[in-house]
């Protein structure tokens, strides 16, 4: 596709983008303003995410696309064909055979290195907004490190359920200053953002980027009496046996029926590789 | 105007900017990594990962002030070629080059505002000598702790205590660069 | 045996190939011109240069064509294709005073200066089906067209040389540009202006119907309505003068507001503006009562509350772009989101049946 520039942006586009990369790792957990492009796909669809990857991408990296944790999600592959076209760059679905992961929703079971880059596809970057709309008021309460808002919502759901009612889009302190949206992301995924790969957030619709370098500080809010706890359903993945993975229910016929399986299929499949067995692939081998 | 100030940009824009990018990622996320950065050649006494920094992050959106030695018109010839970028006071600018000596005083360049911290300069610290050993680092992009020749201390830690606003640098040397955040700690 | 779901990668291209076959429909049927979609739907091409924010009509007819119809799609086509185009420079501002008018009307005054020219419009129309037009072999009769002087004078310039109408000074500012920079507030009045130019038609409608209907208010008058082409032209450094790029249609609004004084102002009439590429009346005159709403507070107005007076709101929800794109994502696959709340539900409902068992068995 030669009528576009390598990884379909612009230089000075990129350019200023690569300048709220830059901005964003220097003050963690802070959204970067950023002139979000319009992308020949809709918002909505990760156009922050690819602007990030497109910014961040050079020849020689190898890209790996998940949505929902899986490589094969309509949108993953769509993604994951734009970059293959513009930027000529290697894929893989392998998560450690990846230098930049482009991800809706999770965070890879395996643990990340150093060398890798996860780019995080994010809706709606402002962690307050929905105690909040205004956006000028959003952007006074991170200025003035007023988080009070975000603590009464967050004890309020423990008054009236006994525990915190967020599920998902789990808000997290980082380096103690900056109140931060890790994304649409389960909130058993929260303890894994202190890694040691470099983490960079982008929203574009509502033109906002942000990063975490390795090794930031990132906390998941909670109160003393109510610690925060990252568990999930207790089941075990019903192809690899795997105990510790996130999981996705999968309604199997119309009386009930159901199975959970890993939500990261490279995980899955890997340990399956491994000879890993779980309660319907041990069935079938029988 | 003289040859070199009209070679020295990118061989190949895109995937050249994307590979210096890569690295000046890499340092600023890493404080206290030193990796190379040699795609682009300025007029002396610019060295070759400052110019890569400014043709890779530069251009007529961002403001650029040079101290010192650095103020040549060579460099202002170059600048103007290959980047575009007004060249601005110290008080307005976003990107900075010169000596540690020559950029003095800190006081003088954009730390941001608390609603936008990011509203501030980025300082290219041209250094004699960039090696792992002298001030401590801790902080965000370091597993325990690193260490970096830096010119002296004090400032960095009173750029510290602003967080979130402050100054971030990056220090080069020839065709080698390394970076500190505001977010670093110095000892 | 569950196998987990593959191939999205197939599934994609398939649907791809079933649209491009549903896009051209019964090839018995001749098929669309670019040409034909540009002279017989102008004003859908004009609706998607306005809001794609690129003057091309043949690539807004082509982007019409390819997105069948869906005018949204068609302006998303538009601007996903403008983002690429490079920037050489800027125009000289239009000077909609020397526009070459085919309709301008005014409702504020009878006859005026240049007249009213009613031009190609649905105005006096009676809404009835013409099955004439079903029956193939139109012909056209080619009315007598009002004669227009050249240039028409600005209806508000009358009451301005009267000192009745807020007058509005010249900036030699330079606007901001919301396709290059992130949308800051407070907005100044030149970026709402551009925000509403390419906001979406019926957004825009809505938000303007509401103040007629009272919800902050501005009681104006369509001072005047004027559609015609402007010449396009832009200074070269190098010439040291300005050249002629060609030749843009657009509709210029201009309502005058009552106003009868604030703490800051006298009273005096007010203006609403609009602008927008090609014959977009409705658009115009929408946009021109909403930028009216949104200067309640450089007017020393009250804020009444009203959703049109709330900067904010209006500059962040009007884009359809973004706003399709958002609504419409939430067809994307949620497992992950959706697992964790089901999660939640469960627990919390099972603590809640514990809760309440004891209860019953008092
Ligand atoms: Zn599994």
């Amino acid at each position: 596709m030669s009528d576009y520039n390598f990884a379909y942006l612009d230089e000075q586009t990129k350019r200023m983008i690569r300048r709220a990369i830059l901005k964003g790792l220097a003050i963690p957990g802070y959204q970067v303003p950023f002139a979000s492009r319009e992308m020949p796909m809709p918002y909505g669809w990760g156009t922050g995410g690819v602007q990030v990857s497109a910014a961040t991408l050079t020849p020689e990296d190898t890209l790996k696309v998940i949505d929902q944790g899986a490589d094969d999600t309509t949108n993953a592959v769509s993604i994951r064909k734009f970059f293959e076209k513009t930027a000529e760059v290697g894929t893989t679905t392998e998560t450690s055979a990846a230098t930049v992961i482009q991800t809706r929703h999770r965070i890879p079971e395996e643990d990340l290195s150093e060398d890798q880059i996860l780019v995080y596809q994010v809706p709606i970057p402002e962690p307050l907004r929905f105690l909040e709309p205004r956006e000028t008021e959003t952007r006074k309460m991170h200025a003035l490190e007023e988080y009070g808002l975000m603590h009464v919502k967050l004890y309020e759901d423990i008054a009236k359920h006994g525990h915190i009612a967020t599920s998902y889009a789990y808000p997290v302190k980082v380096e103690d200053r900056y109140v931060m949206d890790p994304s649409p992301i389960p909130k058993f995924d929260n303890p894994k953002m202190e890694m040691s790969a470099i983490q960079l957030f982008g929203a574009g619709r509502e033109q906002r980027i942000y990063a975490l370098p390795p090794y930031t500080k990132v906390v998941s809010l909670d109160f003393e009496d109510h610690p925060f706890d990252p568990s999930k359903a207790p089941h075990a993945c019903a192809l690899c046996g795997a105990e510790d993975s996130y999981l996705d229910e999968v309604i199997t016929d119309d009386k009930g029926g159901r199975m959970f399986v890993c939500s990261d299929t490279d995980y899955c499949e890997k340990r399956r590789a491994e000879g890993h067995t779980g309660d319907l692939t041990k069935e079938t081998a029988a | 105007m003289e040859a070199l100030e009209l070679t020295g940009g990118f061989f190949d824009p895109a995937p050249e900017a994307a590979r210096a990018f890569r690295q000046i990622m890499t340092v600023m996320a890493k404080p206290g990594t030193i990796l190379d950065l040699d795609q682009a050649e300025a007029p002396a006494p610019v060295s070759k990962a400052a110019a890569t920094l400014l043709l890779t992050l530069c251009d007529p959106d961002t403001g650029i002030y040079l101290a010192g030695d650095a103020d040549t018109d060579a460099v202002r010839n170059w600048i103007n070629f290959h980047i575009g970028a007004p060249l601005v006071s110290a008080a307005t600018c976003d990107f900075a080059v010169g000596t540690w000596e020559a950029l003095a005083p800190l006081s003088q360049f954009k730390i941001g505002t608390s609603e936008y911290p990011d509203r501030s300069a980025s300082l290219i610290v041209e250094s004699d000598v960039l090696e792992n050993q002298g001030a401590v680092l801790q902080g965000p992009g370091i597993k325990d702790r690193a260490a970096l020749s830096l010119p002296e201390t004090a400032a960095f830690q009173a750029n510290q205590m602003l967080f979130p606003l402050g100054l971030d640098f990056y220090f080069t040397q020839g065709s080698r660069v390394a970076a500190l955040p505001r977010t670093t700690e110095v000892r | 045996m569950y196998v987990a779901v593959k191939g999205g990668e197939r599934a994609i291209e398939n649907a791809h190939a079933w649209l491009a076959e549903e896009r051209r429909g019964d090839t018995s049927v001749e098929e669309l011109s670019i040409a034909q979609i540009r002279e017989q739907l102008k004003l859908a091409v004009n609706r998607v240069m306005a809001e794609g924010s690129l003057y091309d009509p043949d690539l807004a007819a082509l982007a019409i064509k390819q997105a069948r119809g869906d005018l949204i799609e068609a302006i998303f086509l538009i601007r996903a294709y403008r983002t690429t185009l490079p920037r050489f420079g800027s125009s000289n501002p239009i000077e909609t005073s020397e526009m070459d008018c085919e309709r301008r009307i005014s409702a504020t005054f009878k006859d005026l200066p240049g007249g009213q020219v009613l031009g190609p419009t649905f105005d006096y129309t009676h809404r009835l089906l013409d099955f004439k037009l079903a029956a193939d072999g139109e012909t056209i009769e080619v009315p007598e067209r009002d004669a227009v002087p050249e240039t028409v004078p600005h209806v508000t310039e009358f009451l301005n040389k009267e000192g009745l109408i807020q007058d509005e000074a010249a900036s030699e500012d330079t606007p901001p540009d919301l396709t290059r920079e992130p949308l800051e507030l407070p907005a100044d009045r030149a970026l709402r202006l551009q925000s509403l130019a390419r906001a979406d038609e019926g957004f825009t409608l809505g938000m303007a119907y509401s103040t007629q209907r009272g919800y902050g208010r501005t009681h104006a008058f369509v001072g005047e309505l004027r559609i015609g082409a402007v010449s396009v032209e832009m200074d070269i450094p190098e010439l040291g003068f300005a050249i002629d790029l060609g030749e843009i249609t657009v509709t210029e609004c201009e309502t005058v507001n009552q106003f009868t004084g604030s703490k800051t102002e006298p009273p005096q009439f007010t203006r609403g503006y609009g602008l927008v590429f090609g014959q977009s009346e409705r658009k115009s005159i929408s946009m021109s009562l909403v930028d009216r709403a949104l200067r309640w507070e450089e007017l020393g107005e009250d804020n009444v509350g009203a959703p049109a007076q709330d900067a904010e709101f209006v500059l962040y929800h009007g884009d359809n772009i973004q706003a399709t794109g958002f609504l419409e994502h939430i067809k994307l696959p949620h497992y992950v989101d959706f697992q964790s709340e089901l999660e939640l539900i469960r627990k919390l409902r099972r603590e809640a049946m514990e809760r309440a068992v004891p209860e019953a068995a008092e």
